[in-house]
C-alpha cells in the first residue's frame, strides 16, 4: 500500500456523485431531492481540491477558491430549493414530487 | 478707337455674394420653419424674416453701388468667383457672381422694388393663412431674380431664369385650390419651357461658334469645325490668346465673350459674322434664338399668352414678378448680349419689329378689358414690347432705361391696382367701381402720377424713356432696310396713343363717378370668362347697367379661395383706403415714377451738353452703343418729335376723359352696339388663346394631327429664312425699276420662302404620314403576332404552374402540417410533468453518451464532421 493518492480522493468524489445522483432520482421527498443536489456539489468540491491538490502548480488556489464558490452557491440554492419546497406545501398541501405534475400542462 | 477701351477686366469683390445670400437664407428660414412661427408668434415672426432679409441684401447692394459709384468707368466691372462648378473639355462653369454697370443698375432695381413690394404684402396679405408660403416664394423670386442678373456667365444666368420661372409658377398658382389659377401657373410654366427652349439652343450654337485655334503668325482664328474634342492633357493646349492678351475660344462668361468679341484685334466679330449654320449665318441664329428665349420670359409675340393670365396671382406678385422685375429678364438679356445683336441687322430687326408688333397688338386688347389687372397686364406686354424697339434698333441705354421707368410706374400701378381690389373688397371688374377718388385719396393720385408716367407726359418718367426710344427708331440705320426704323417709328407711336387711352380710360373708370359696387361681393370674385361669353351679349350696355351685367353676360363665377380673408374685412359696402403699410410704398414708388426721368434721362438735346446720366453710366456695359449708327437729323427735329410725343400723350388722355369721366358719355356704348364683331375680336384677345389651343396644346395632348406639325415646321422654316436673309426687307427690284430681274427675284427672300415653305412642309409630311403608315403596318402585322403567341405561351406557363402549385407546393406544405401533428401527438407522452422522469431521461442520455464515448473515443469529432463543423 502505499499513501493516499489522487485515486482515492476522486473514488470518494465519484461515490459521493452516484449516491446523490441515486438519491435526487429515487427520492419522493422535495427535501430529500435537495439533500442530494448537496451530496453531488460536496462531490464536485473534493474532485476541485483533490485536483488543486495533485495537478495544478504549486501555490495555486484555483481549486480552493472554487469550491468555495460551490459552497456558497449551495448555500443560496439550498435557500431558494427550501422557499420553493414552501410555495409547493402551499399549493399542493404535499411535497410528493409525484403529486407535483401541474408542469404537463 | 483703343483696344484697351474695349477690353473689361474684372475687379474682384469678395463679398458680393452676401446680396444674393440674404433672400435665400429667409426664404429657407420660412421653408423649415414658418409655418411653426406663423402659429406661435403671429405673422409679424414671417415677414420679420423675409422683409429684414430683402433689407440686408438692399444694404449690401447698396454698398456694390457706391463702391462702383467711387471707381472710374474702366474699373466698373466687380466680379466675386465663389468654386468652379464644373469642367468638361473646353467648358468651364463656375459660380461666379458679376457686377457691371447694366448689372448693377438691375441689382438696384430688384433688391429696392422687391423690397418696398415686401412691405406692402405686409398690409395685402394680412388675411392669408398660407402668410408664410407666401413670404418663402417671395424671397426664393428675389434670390432667383438676383441669380439671373448677377450671374457672371450663361450658365448662373440660367439658374436664375429657370428659377424666377419656377416662382413665378409657384406664385400664380399660389392659391392652387382654385383650378384656373392652378392652370394659369402651369400655362405661365409650359409656355416659358418654349422659350426656354431657344435659349438653350443659341447658347449651344453659340458656344459651338466660338471654337477654334489662334494660329499665331498668320494672325488668323481657325475655326474648329465639327464638335470633335481634343482631350485635355493630352498634348500642348493650341494658341488661344490673341495679341491683345485676350483669352480666345468657347466661353459661357460674359466678360469673356464681350471681350473676344468687341476687341477688334481678334477679329473674332468677323469670323462669326462670316460663319454659317445649315446654311443659317450664326449670328442671327444665335441672336434669335436667344430672342425667342426672351419672348417667353419677356412675354412677346408669340408667346406672349401666359402673362394675362399670370394676373391670377396676388396683386404684389403681378407688380413684382409680372411688371417689374422677371418680364424684363428678356430685355435684360438683349442689353447684356448687345455686341452681340449689334453684329446682326438681322437679329436686330427682328427683335424690333416683333417688339413694336406686340406693343400695339397687346395696346389694342387693353382698350376693351373690363378687369382692371387685366388691363395693365396687357399694358406690360404692351410696354416690354417698347423696350425691346429699343434694344433692337440699338438705343440699347433708351430700352434700359424704360425698364427702369417701367418698373417704377408699373410696380405703382400694379399696388395701386391692388390696393383698389381690396378697397372693393376683391373685385376686380372696372365697372363695378367708379367713384373711388373720394375714398381712397392716396391711391388715386399715385394711380395718376404712374398714368402720367406711362402715358408719356413730361413731367413724369416714361416720356423721357419712351420718346428716347421712339426717337431712336426714326434715326435708326443699322436694320435690314431703310424703311424698318421709321415704320418701327409709326406703329409705335400709334401704340404709344392706345397707351395712354387705356391708361386714362382705367384710371376715369376706377376713380370718377358714382361707385357702383354693389358692396356685397363678400362671397364670390366676378371674373368674366371671354371664352363662354356669345358676341351677342355683348350688345347692352352693361356699362350703364352694372346691377343687370351679370344676368347679361354669361359670367363665371369662380369660387374664392381665400373665402376667410372676406370675413376679415367687416366693413360693409363701402370701399376704404389700404393701411399706411400700402399706402406708403404707393407714393415712393410714384415718386420715383416721376422724378427718375428726370434725373437719369434729360435729354442732351435739352442744353445740358452731355449725354443723359443713364446713358453714361451704362456706357461700359454697352460696347456695341458706339457701334450702331443713327442718323442725326438735328435738334429742331428732335424737339418735334418730342412735342409729337406729348401730343399722342394728350390725344390719348383726351379721348379717355371724353368717352369715360364719370361714367357719362353714352358714345362708348353706342361704340360697341354698332362694332358688335370688333368690339367682340378685341374682348376676346383675337382669339389667339383659342387658336393656340386649337393647334399647339390639342396637337401636344392629342398626340398630334397631321396636318399641324408640317405647317408649324413650315412656319418656323419660313421665320428662320425671312429673318436670317439679309436682303428679305429690301424693297424687289422690279418694284423699283418696274422690270423684273429674274435673278434678283430668284436669290430674293419671298422666292426663298416659296420654295423654303413647301420643301419644308411636304418633307415634313412625308416624313409623318411614311412613319405613321410603317409603324401600323409593324403594329398589325408584327407586334400583334409576337402579342398573341406572348399571351398563348402565358396561358401554357400558366397552367403548368397551377400543377405544380396544386402537387408539389401544397403537397410539401400540408405533409409537414401532418408530420408536425403526428410528431406532437408522439411527443405528448414523453411529457408527464413528473421531474424524476426528466432526470431519468438526462441520466440516462448521460450515461449513453459515456457509453459512446468508452466505445469509439472519437465521436465528438465524427458527429461534428458529420453535421459539417469541420
Amino acid at each position: 500500500m502505499t499513501s493516499i493518492g489522487l485515486p482515492h480522493f476522486l473514488i470518494v468524489g465519484a461515490a459521493l456523485f452516484a449516491l446523490g445522483m441515486v438519491t435526487v432520482v429515487t427520492r419522493r421527498n422535495a427535501v430529500g431531492i435537495l439533500m442530494g443536489v448537496e451530496l453531488i456539489l460536496n462531490a464536485a468540491n473534493v474532485n476541485f481540491i483533490a485536483f488543486n491538490h495533485y495537478v495544478a502548480a504549486p501555490g495555486s488556489f484555483t481549486g480552493q477558491v472554487f469550491s468555495i464558490f460551490v459552497i456558497v452557491l449551495a448555500a443560496a440554492e439550498a435557500a431558494i430549493g427550501l422557499a420553493i419546497v414552501l410555495a409547493i406545501y402551499q399549493t399542493f398541501h404535499t411535497i410528493d414530487v409525484e403529486e407535483t405534475d401541474l408542469l404537463r400542462e | 478707337m483703343e483696344h484697351s477701351e474695349n477690353i473689361a477686366r474684372a475687379v474682384e469683390v469678395g463679398w458680393l455674394w452676401l446680396i444674393p445670400l440674404f433672400p435665400l437664407v429667409g426664404s429657407a428660414l420660412n421653408l423649415a420653419f414658418g409655418w411653426k412661427l406663423q402659429k406661435r408668434y403671429g405673422k409679424r415672426a414671417v415677414h420679420f424674416i423675409a422683409v429684414g432679409a430683402m433689407l440686408l441684401s438692399c444694404v449690401v447692394a447698396e454698398l456694390a453701388f457706391w463702391k462702383m459709384v467711387a471707381a472710374s468707368p474702366a474699373d466698373r466691372f466687380f466680379e466675386n468667383h465663389l468654386w468652379t462648378m464644373w469642367q468638361s473639355g473646353s467648358l468651364h462653369v463656375d459660380l461666379s457672381f458679376g457686377l457691371d454697370p447694366l448689372g448693377m443698375m438691375m441689382t438696384m432695381i430688384v433688391t429696392h422694388v422687391a423690397t418696398l413690394i415686401h412691405i406692402y404684402s405686409i398690409g395685402y396679405m394680412a388675411d392669408e393663412p398660407d402668410y408664410w408660403r407666401f413670404f418663402m416664394w417671395l424671397n426664393l423670386f428675389v434670390f432667383s431674380m438676383l441669380l439671373l442678373v448677377m450671374g457672371s456667365n450663361f450658365l448662373v444666368m440660367f439658374f436664375g431664369w429657370e428659377g424666377v420661372g419656377l416662382c413665378s409658377y409657384g406664385l400664380i398658382a399660389f392659391w392652387y385650390t382654385d383650378v384656373e389659377k392652378a392652370k394659369a401657373g402651369m400655362k405661365a410654366f409650359v409656355v416659358n419651357r418654349f422659350g426656354d427652349f431657344g435659349f438653350v439652343i443659341g447658347l449651344f450654337i453659340l458656344f459651338w461658334s466660338l471654337s477654334g485655334v489662334w494660329a499665331k503668325d498668320t494672325n488668323h482664328y481657325i475655326p474648329e469645325r465639327g464638335l470633335s474634342g481634343r482631350v485635355m492633357g493630352t498634348e500642348a493646349e493650341p494658341p488661344r490668346v490673341a495679341p491683345s492678351g485676350i483669352r480666345l475660344g468657347p466661353t459661357v462668361e460674359f466678360r469673356e465673350l464681350r471681350n473676344q468679341i468687341s476687341d477688334e484685334s481678334t477679329g473674332m466679330a468677323e469670323r462669326l459674322k462670316e460663319m454659317d449654320f445649315w446654311g443659317f449665318p450664326v449670328l442671327a441664329l444665335v441672336c434669335i434664338l436667344f430672342f425667342v428665349g426672351a419672348t417667353g420670359k419677356s412675354a412677346q409675340i408669340p408667346l406672349y399668352v401666359w402673362l394675362p393670365d399670370a394676373m391670377a396671382g396676388p396683386t404684389p406678385v403681378s407688380a413684382l414678378i409680372h411688371a417689374a422685375t422677371m418680364v424684363t429678364a428678356g430685355v435684360y438679356m438683349v442689353a447684356r448680349l448687345n455686341f452681340l445683336f449689334a453684329l446682326s441687322p438681322a437679329a436686330m430687326t427682328v427683335v424690333a419689329v416683333v417688339g413694336v408688333l406686340t406693343a400695339i397688338f397687346a395696346a389694342s386688347i387693353g382698350f376693351f378689358q373690363y378687369d382692371i389687372k387685366k388691363v395693365l397686364a396687357y399694358s406690360t406686354v404692351s410696354q416690354l414690347g417698347f423696350m425691346f424697339i429699343g434694344v433692337g434698333v440699338g438705343a440699347y441705354w433708351a430700352g434700359v432705361f424704360h425698364l427702369m421707368t417701367h418698373a417704377f410706374f408699373k410696380a405703382c400701378l400694379f399696388l395701386g391696382s391692388g390696393s383698389v381690389i381690396l378697397a372693393c373688397h376683391h373685385e376686380q371688374d372696372m365697372r363695378k367701381m367708379g367713384g373711388l377718388r373720394e375714398y381712397t385719396p392716396i391711391t388715386r393720385w399715385t394711380y395718376l402720377a404712374a398714368c402720367w408716367a406711362i402715358a408719356g407726359f413730361p413731367w413724369a418718367a416714361g416720356f423721357y424713356s419712351k420718346d428716347e426710344i421712339l426717337w431712336k427708331a426714326w434715326t435708326a440705320e443699322g436694320l435690314s432696310a431703310d424703311w424698318i426704323g421709321p415704320a418701327v417709328y409709326i406703329v409705335g407711336a400709334i401704340a404709344a396713343l392706345g397707351t395712354s387711352f387705356y391708361m386714362f380710360r382705367s384710371y376715369y373708370m376706377t376713380f370718377t363717378g358714382a361707385y357702383r359696387g354693389a358692396g356685397g361681393h363678400h362671397d364670390k370674385e366676378r371674373q368674366e370668362d371671354p371664352h363662354t361669353v356669345p358676341a351677342h351679349a355683348h350688345a347692352d350696355d352693361a356699362l350703364h347697367a352694372p346691377t343687370h351685367a351679370a344676368a347679361a353676360h354669361d359670367v363665371k363665377l369662380v369660387p374664392d379661395a381665400h373665402a376667410v380673408a372676406h370675413d376679415a374685412h367687416a366693413h360693409g359696402g363701402t370701399p376704404h383706403e389700404s393701411p399706411n403699410s400700402m399706402t406708403w410704398v404707393l407714393a415712393i414708388l410714384a415718386f420715383a415714377a416721376v422724378v427718375a426721368g428726370v434725373i437719369f434721362g434729360w435729354p442732351a438735346s435739352w442744353g445740358t451738353g452731355h449725354e443723359p446720366l443713364l446713358e453714361r453710366w451704362l456706357a461700359p456695359s454697352l460696347p456695341a452703343a458706339e457701334h450702331v449708327k443713327f442718323a442725326e437729323p438735328g435738334r429742331a427735329t428732335e424737339y418735334e418729335f418730342q412735342f409729337i410725343g406729348f401730343a399722342i400723350a394728350a390725344v390719348g388722355w383726351f379721348a379717355a376723359r371724353v368717352l369715360y369721366v364719370d361714367a357719362k358719355s353714352p358714345i362708348p356704348a353706342r361704340l360697341k352696339a354698332m362694332f358688335p364683331r370688333v368690339w367682340s375680336v378685341v374682348f376676346n384677345k383675337y382669339y389667339v388663346d383659342e387658336l393656340y389651343d386649337a393647334t399647339v396644346v390639342r396637337a401636344a395632348i392629342g398626340g398630334g394631327k397631321g396636318y399641324v406639325f408640317p405647317a408649324i415646321a413650315a412656319l418656323a422654316a419660313a421665320i428662320i429664312a425671312i429673318a436670317t436673309d439679309a436682303h428679305a426687307f429690301d424693297v424687289p427690284s422690279y418694284l423699283v425699276h418696274g422690270t423684273i430681274s429674274s435673278r434678283l427675284w430668284l436669290y430674293s427672300g419671298v422666292s426663298r420662302l416659296l420654295v423654303i415653305v413647301p420643301v419644308t412642309a411636304f418633307a415634313y409630311a412625308a416624313a409623318y404620314y411614311g412613319t405613321a403608315a410603317a409603324c401600323y403596318f409593324i403594329d398589325q402585322k408584327g407586334i400583334d403576332a409576337l402579342v398573341n403567341f406572348m399571351g398563348w405561351l402565358g396561358r401554357a406557363v400558366a397552367y403548368f404552374d397551377a400543377a405544380i402549385d396544386k402537387y408539389v407546393v401544397d403537397g410539401a406544405v400540408n405533409g409537414l402540417a401532418d408530420l408536425t401533428i403526428g410528431g406532437g401527438r408522439a411527443l405528448r407522452r414523453v411529457q408527464t410533468g413528473h421531474i424524476q422522469a426528466y432526470l431519468f431521461g438526462a441520466l440516462g442520455g448521460g450515461i449513453a453518451l459515456v457509453i459512446l464515448l468508452y466505445i469509439e473515443p472519437n465521436i465528438v469529432t465524427a458527429i461534428g464532421q458529420l453535421l459539417g463543423l469541420r
